[in-house]
C-alpha cells in the first residue's frame, strides 16, 4: 500500500464521504426528524389507519434504515469498480 | 403432553443442534484458525451478526416495552436500528480494513497509547457485563416459566448452558451456530405474530395489519377509557427532548457495542463487511418491524382478556396462574369488588412485567402448545447467541488487550488462554449474580452502559477514522471529559437508587434524563478532543500512514 494517499485515492475518499453525508442526512430527517422533531405536526396527518408520525416512528424509519445500508453497499461497489478502472486506464 | 414437556423436548433438540454445529465448525476451523469466518458466505455471516446483535432484550423485552410506552417506544425501535446505520456506514468497513482483533486494539494502536487501550478495554468489559446480566435474566425468566422452577434456579441453569457453549465454541466456531440460532429466533418470533395478527385483524402480515386495520385506534380508545395514556400520541410518557436524546444515546451507544463490531473483523474483505451489514440489517429489520405490531396486538389482547373481568375467572386461566407463580404477573383485588381493575391510576390492580408480553402472546392467543414451546426456544436462542458473543468479547479484552498487550508482552498462547478461561468463569459468575439479584437500579445500569458507550467508544473510534489530525492528547482528554461528565450526571440524577439519597441531587440536566445524558457527554467529548488536539502536536508519521491505509480502497479480495 502507498505511503500517502495519491490523487485517485483522495478522490475515492472524497466520494465516500459525500455518499455517507447524504445518507446520514436522510437518516436524520426520517428517524429523528419525522419520528421525533416533527412528530406533533405529522401526527395530524392520517396514514391509512394510523398517524403518519406513528408510522414513521414504529415502521417507516426502520424500512428507510434498511434501504440506506443497502444503498451504501451498492454505491460503494460501483465506486470500487470506477476506481479500479481508473487505475487500469492509468490516468 | 403438557406444554412444559413439549418445551423441554424442543429446547433439548435445538441445544443438540447448536452443540453439533459448534463441534462440526470447530473441527473444520482448526486447520485455518486465524482466517476463520472467511469461508462463511456473507448471508450466513449476516444472520450470525443479527443473532449476536438481537439479544434477550430484542426478543423478550422490546415488544413489551413498546406495548407499555406506546408511541414513545420508538426510542428502542429507532435507537437500536438507527445505531446500526451508524455502525455500518461509519465504523464497520474501516475497522475491517484496519484488521486487528478487538476494539481496544484499534483505539490503542490509533492513539499510540496504552492508557487509551486500557480505557477502551475497561469500557468494553463494563458494557459487556451489563449486557450479559440482561441475557441471564432473560434465560432465567424462560426457565422459571417453562420448568416451573424458581428464577434463581433458572438463572443457574442458564449460566451453566451459556458457559458450556462459550467454552465449546470460541469465537471462530461460533459463526455457524449463531446463523442457525437466527433462524430459530425469527421463526419463533414470526409464527405467533402471524397468528395473533390474523386473529385480531384478519390480516396475517403484522406489518401491514398495524396500518391497514383499526387495531391501534381501538387500542388507543380502550386505553383512554381505562385511564391509561393514548397509545398513538407522541410524548405521553417522555418529553420530546428526552425521546430525541435517549434515541440518539441508544444509537451512538449501540454503534459502539464491542461484541458486534468484532464480528466485522472476521469477514474476508471490506466489501464483504458492507454486504454482511446489509444482510444483518435485513434480518434484524424483520424482527424489529414485527415487534411494534406484536406489542400493540398483545396489549390489546391482554387488556381484552383481563380488564374488568371477575378476578376468579381470570385467575383460573392457565397462563395467568402460571405467570403468577413466577411473580412477573400479579393480580391483587385491592378494593375487594371481585373484579380486575386494569387502569393507569391509583386503583390499578394489575402488576405486569413487560418481559412476559412476547412469551405469553401465544398462550393469550390460544395457540398450539408446540408454538408456545417454540417461543421459549427462540427466547433462549436469542439470549444464548448474544451471551456467547459477549463472553468472548470480555475474555479477549482481559486476556488480549490488558494482560497480553499491556502487562505481559511475552505471554505464551497457553498463558493467554488460561487468563481467558478464568475471565470467562468470573464474568459468568458476576453475570449470574446480577441476574439473580437485579439491583434496584438494573435499568439505571443499562442507561449507564449505553451512556458510557456513547460518550467514550463511539466518538473515539469515529474521530480515529475521520479526523487524521486527532492525536493521543485529544482522544484521552475527550474520553475523560465525556466519561466523567456522563458518570457524574447519571450519579446525580439517579442518586436515590444508586447512593440512597432521599431526593435526586439533580432532577435532570436541562430536562434531559439519565438515559439521554450520554449524548451531552458525547458532544463534550467531540468538542474537548477537537480543541485539545489542535493545541498539541500532530500524531506521528506512522499513525498518519495507518489512517491513510484504513481510508484507501481495497483492491483485491
Amino acid at each position: 500500500m502507498n505511503q500517502t494517499l495519491n490523487e485517485k485515492q483522495k478522490w475515492y475518499w472524497k466520494k465516500n464521504i459525500q455518499l455517507i453525508i447524504s445518507l446520514l442526512i436522510v437518516w436524520f430527517l426520517v428517524g429523528l426528524g419525522a419520528g421525533v422533531l416533527f412528530a406533533e405536526p405529522l401526527s395530524k396527518i392520517q396514514f391509512f389507519n394510523v398517524s403518519l408520525s406513528f408510522w414513521f416512528a414504529h415502521q417507516g424509519s426502520i424500512l428507510v434504515f434498511i434501504i440506506l445500508i443497502l444503498t451504501y453497499a451498492i454505491r460503494m461497489d460501483k465506486l470500487d469498480k470506477q476506481y479500479k478502472e481508473m487505475i487500469k486506464d492509468g490516468n | 403432553m403438557s406444554v412444559e414437556a413439549i418445551t423441554i423436548i424442543l429446547v433439548l433438540i435445538t441445544f443438540a443442534i447448536y452443540t453439533g454445529i459448534g463441534w462440526w465448525s470447530r473441527v473444520r476451523d482448526t486447520s485455518n484458525f486465524y482466517v476463520a469466518g472467511q469461508g462463511v458466505p456473507t448471508v450466513a455471516n449476516g444472520a450470525a451478526i443479527a443473532a449476536d446483535w438481537m439479544s434477550a432484550a430484542s426478543f423478550i423485552s422490546m415488544a413489551g416495552l413498546v406495548a407499555f410506552l406506546g408511541y414513545d417506544g420508538t426510542i428502542y425501535l429507532m435507537g437500536w436500528t438507527g445505531g446500526y446505520v451508524l455502525l455500518a456506514l461509519l465504523l464497520a468497513p474501516y475497522l475491517r480494513k484496519f484488521g486487528k482483533f478487538t476494539v481496544p486494539d484499534f483505539i490503542g494502536d490509533r492513539f499510540y497509547s496504552n492508557g487509551a487501550r486500557a480505557t477502551a478495554a475497561i469500557a468494553t468489559i463494563f458494557i459487556s457485563l451489563t449486557y450479559i446480566s440482561g441475557q441471564m435474566r432473560g434465560v432465567g425468566i424462560v426457565f422459571s416459566r417453562y420448568l416451573q422452577v424458581d428464577i434463581i434456579v433458572g438463572v443457574l441453569i442458564g449460566m451453566a448452558i451459556v458457559g458450556f457453549f462459550a467454552l465449546l465454541g470460541g469465537m471462530k466456531g461460533v459463526t455457524w451456530t449463531q446463523a442457525i440460532q437466527y433462524f430459530v429466533i425469527i421463526i419463533a418470533f414470526l409464527i405467533p405474530a402471524f397468528a395473533i395478527s390474523f386473529q385480531l385483524t384478519g390480516n396475517p402480515i403484522p406489518q401491514l395489519a398495524i396500518t391497514s386495520s383499526d387495531i391501534v385506534d381501538r387500542l388507543g380508545q380502550i386505553q383512554v377509557d381505562l385511564g391509561m395514556t393514548e397509545y398513538m400520541a407522541p410524548f405521553t410518557d417522555l418529553s420530546m427532548i428526552n425521546v430525541f436524546m435517549v434515541t440518539l444515546a441508544l444509537m451512538a451507544g449501540t454503534a459502539g457495542l464491542p461484541h458486534v463490531i468484532v464480528r466485522f473483523y472476521t469477514v474476508k474483505s471490506v466489501r464483504a463487511a458492507r454486504w454482511s451489514a446489509v444482510w444483518a440489517i435485513i434480518f434484524i429489520g424483520l424482527l424489529y418491524l414485527t415487534a411494534p405490531a406484536v406489542g400493540a396486538f398483545a396489549k390489546y389482547n391482554l387488556i381484552d382478556t383481563i380488564a374488568d373481568k371477575p378476578i376468579e375467572e381470570v385467575q383460573s386461566i392457565e397462563w395467568v396462574s402460571k405467570w403468577e407463580t413466577t411473580g412477573l404477573l400479579q393480580l391483587d383485588d385491592i378494593n375487594g369488588d371481585g373484579v380486575v381493575n386494569f387502569t393507569g391510576g391509583e386503583d390499578n390492580e394489575v402488576s405486569i412485567d413487560g418481559d412476559i408480553i412476547v412469551l405469553s402472546t401465544p398462550e393469550v392467543a390460544n395457540l398450539a402448545p408446540f408454538i408456545i414451546a417454540l417461543v421459549a426456544a427462540g427466547g433462549l436462542a436469542a439470549a444464548l447467541s448474544t451471551a456467547s458473543g459477549l463472553l468472548i468479547t470480555m475474555t479477549s479484552a482481559v486476556s488480549h488487550d490488558i494482560y497480553y498487550r499491556i502487562f505481559n508482552k511475552e505471554a505464551s498462547e497457553s498463558q493467554r488462554l488460561r487468563v481467558g478461561r478464568m475471565t470467562l468463569l468470573i464474568a459468568l459468575a458476576i453475570a449470574a449474580y446480577v441476574g439473580i439479584n437485579p439491583p434496584g437500579f438494573a435499568g439505571e445500569v443499562v442507561a449507564l452502559a449505553f451512556g458510557l458507550g456513547a460518550a467514550s467508544l463511539f466518538p473515539v473510534i469515529l474521530l480515529g477514522i475521520f479526523d487524521k489530525r486527532m492525536n493521543k492528547e485529544g482522544a484521552v482528554a475527550g474520553i475523560i471529559a465525556g466519561l466523567s461528565f456522563t458518570l457524574i450526571m447519571i450519579g446525580a440524577i439517579l442518586s436515590p437508587s444508586i447512593f440512597g439519597t432521599e431526593a435526586p441531587i439533580l432532577e435532570s440536566f436541562f430536562g434531559i434524563n439519565a438515559q439521554g445524558v450520554g449524548v451531552v457527554g458525547m458532544m463534550l467529548n467531540f468538542i474537548v478532543s477537537f480543541m485539545v488536539s489542535r493545541m498539541t502536536p500532530e500524531p506521528p508519521k506512522d499513525i498518519q500512514e495507518l489512517i491513510e491505509n484504513v481510508r484507501a480502497p481495497e483492491l483485491d479480495e
